[in-house]
């Protein structure tokens, strides 16, 4: 048992490590993508060569991001092979199916697409040009949706039944995986990818002025820049919300944990700063904070869009509390009681397997009948103890924090260098403002992998909401191949980096100093 | 009609051959590439990273029997469950 929690936990850090690796480079290839489409598109219609400059030095940035991070996603797919065998067994016909479509569209749009972007300059016509760099945008955002899509489906399994003959889900309705938390998170994503690259273009934008190079280019692809960012920014902020309300729909553990909130109320209030105090548990009488500043009412707002909603904590749900909006106490399903139903759904399954091989038709039925009503908490049979069924809360709540304030962060952010871009001299002047806006390009990149540590860390202990737990889908491998290739990605995806940031920087220096108010620049 | 499809396709390899041929920075980026696709797919997943269930199973129904056991009857996993 040992072994295998060493196992599951090494996976578990194998894959966050690659996750955490290949967002690095996807967010700024959504999102630099549509900032280099829409500077072409100005070109086109303006005619001006120094719009030609600047789409084609941001081109050179995107190109350079793409190659170094393509693939690096296929990484994630060999862990499941291996690492996760029950998982991808128990969930392939619904994961499966996203990914497949994914990887067709991504190898077909963005090969096609792509390589006319790059190479076809002066070989197609302009407009032919323009709609293959709107394609390479689209590809890289479609590419995203199935895997999103995928990956919201861990997190709230829909659209399936389960086999117990082939031991599987089987998808019977491929439309209900696109539910209100796939929409929200792919479009949280996305958008969140604008922002980033908002702030890399301005960040950039800024070095560039620093060394007082191109400065019409560099105020040019600063007010660009920021406004997607912005855009970006405040969709991403939206779309969050409506991620809030699904987490509190359908994980509610998940939100308890994002707020270290143990003992629900209603107007219940959201920390906006503090420490959680790691000695509190479930079922003592700790307190939940060493340290908080609370603004009241702001829970209940962000869950249920309503200042006098309960909003349950973890000792709530673990006791199956809750209150409906008429504020009536109602019963939910407590932990231990899912913990039981778990476990005669296990029964059941090995009861229809006994039915199966006997040939018993009427055994079989029975079986499945009592499979379908227990399967809900199918997960839960796993467990010994309720401790095993809550995430983990300090790593959630602090990645929640450093999300939110780094977002506010980058509001300011936006507004700002939006200001600044269209007063000339005022940027210019004030070199502090330029140096912070390249000091701040990798808190975007803290902020968006915080957001990620949320959804994830916040799922534990399941790999599938309810159905499966990282200790189930985990394969029988020996740890110490785990760890060998742990370290070997660290190597490689760390080697990956600095090759991205080196040719990066090499590039910026050298672009930079030519002329970008013509075309010549190239 | 052959001819008009010929004609495309030169103009395809054409895009590509150029393209490949006058890349600055480019060059660097696809030894990039090709070195990472080299350890990802030769390397990583050969050596590394073999796909459990298809390696060891020869058909889905011993893949779903071997998952029925290692979710219901594998007492090294989960020790209190009965058997």
């Amino acid at each position: 048992m040992n072994d295998l929690m060493t196992v599951v936990d090494w996976s578990r850090w194998q894959f966050a490590l690659t996750a955490i690796y290949h967002w690095l480079f996807v967010p700024l290839t959504l999102g630099l993508s549509l900032i280099v489409a829409v500077m072409e598109s100005i070109y086109l219609k303006t005619k001006s060569e120094k719009w030609l400059a600047a789409t084609k030095f941001w081109m050179t940035l995107f190109g350079i991001n793409f190659a170094i991070g393509v693939a690096t996603g296929l990484i994630l797919e060999f862990e499941f092979g291996t690492n996760w065998s029950n998982y991808s067994w128990f969930v392939g016909d619904i994961f499966g199916a996203p990914l497949a479509i994914e990887g067709l569209v991504a190898f077909f749009m963005e090969a096609t697409f792509v390589a006319v972007m790059f190479f076809g300059w002066g070989k197609v016509s302009p407009r032919f040009h323009l709609a293959s760099t709107w394609l390479t945008w689209l590809g890289a955002s479609i590419s995203a949706l199935w895997i999103l899509v995928a990956n919201a489906w861990m997190q709230y399994p829909v659209g399936m039944v389960f086999d117990p003959a082939q031991m599987r889900n089987v998808m019977d309705d491929f439309w209900a995986l696109f539910s209100g938390i796939a929409v929200n998170k792919y479009m949280h994503a996305v958008f969140s990818g604008w922002a980033l690259s908002g702030v890399f273009v301005i960040g950039v934008s800024c070095w560039i002025l620093y060394k007082k190079r191109n400065i019409p280019f560099a105020l040019r692809s600063i007010k660009v820049g920021g406004w997607i960012g912005l855009a970006g920014l405040l969709l991403t902020m939206w779309t969050g919300d409506g991620s809030a309300v699904e987490v509190t729909k359908h994980q509610p553990m998940k939100l308890a944990a994002m707020e270290g909130l143990y003992h629900g109320s209603v107007s219940q209030g959201i920390v906006a700063a503090g420490i959680v105090n790691p000695d509190k548990t479930w079922d003592n009488d700790e307190d939940e904070y060493i340290f908080d500043i609370e603004i009241p009412y702001g829970l209940s707002i962000l869950a249920k869009h309503d200042p006098y909603a309960f909003v349950p904590g973890i000792a709530d749900i673990v006791n199956g509390i809750d209150i409906n909006e008429n504020g009536d106490t109602v019963n939910t399903v407590s932990y231990a009681e899912r913990i039981r139903l778990g476990k005669l759904s296990h029964e059941a399954l090995r009861a229809y397997d006994i039915a199966r091989a006997s040939h018993d038709e009427k055994g079989m039925e029975k079986a499945a009948a009592d499979l379908k009503t227990y399967y809900p908490y199918f997960g839960y049979g796993y467990f010994e103890s309720v401790d095993e069924a809550i995430p983990p809360v300090a790593v959630t709540f602090y990645a929640f924090r450093v999300m939110v304030i780094l977002g506010s962060y980058f509001l300011l952010f936006f507004i700002v260098a939006l200001f600044a871009a269209y007063r000339t001299d005022w940027l210019q002047r004030h070199k502090w403002l330029q140096w912070a806006a390249v000091i701040s390009i990798p808190f975007m990149w803290l902020c968006s992998e915080a957001g990620w540590m949320v959804a994830e860390v916040g799922r534990q202990p399941w790999t599938v909401q309810d159905l499966l737990p990282t200790k189930a889908a985990i394969s029988e491998i020996s740890s110490a191949s785990v760890i060998t290739t742990f370290w070997m990605f660290a190597v490689i995806f760390t080697v990956l980096l600095v090759a991205e940031v080196s040719i990066m920087l090499k590039q910026i220096n050298k672009n930079s100093q030519k002329n970008l108010e013509t075309d010549n620049a190239h | 009609m052959s001819g008009y499809f010929s004609s495309h396709l030169r103009k395809i390899w054409l895009l590509y051959y150029d393209g490949f041929r006058e890349m600055t920075v480019g060059k660097t980026l696809w030894a990039i590439i090709l070195v990472k696709l080299f350890l990802f797919f030769v390397i990583i997943k050969f050596l590394f990273f073999p796909n459990i269930l298809s390696r060891d199973f020869d058909n889905d129904r011993d893949r779903a029997d071997h998952v029925r056991h290692e979710l219901l009857d594998n007492p090294k996993r989960f020790p209190s469950h009965k058997i």
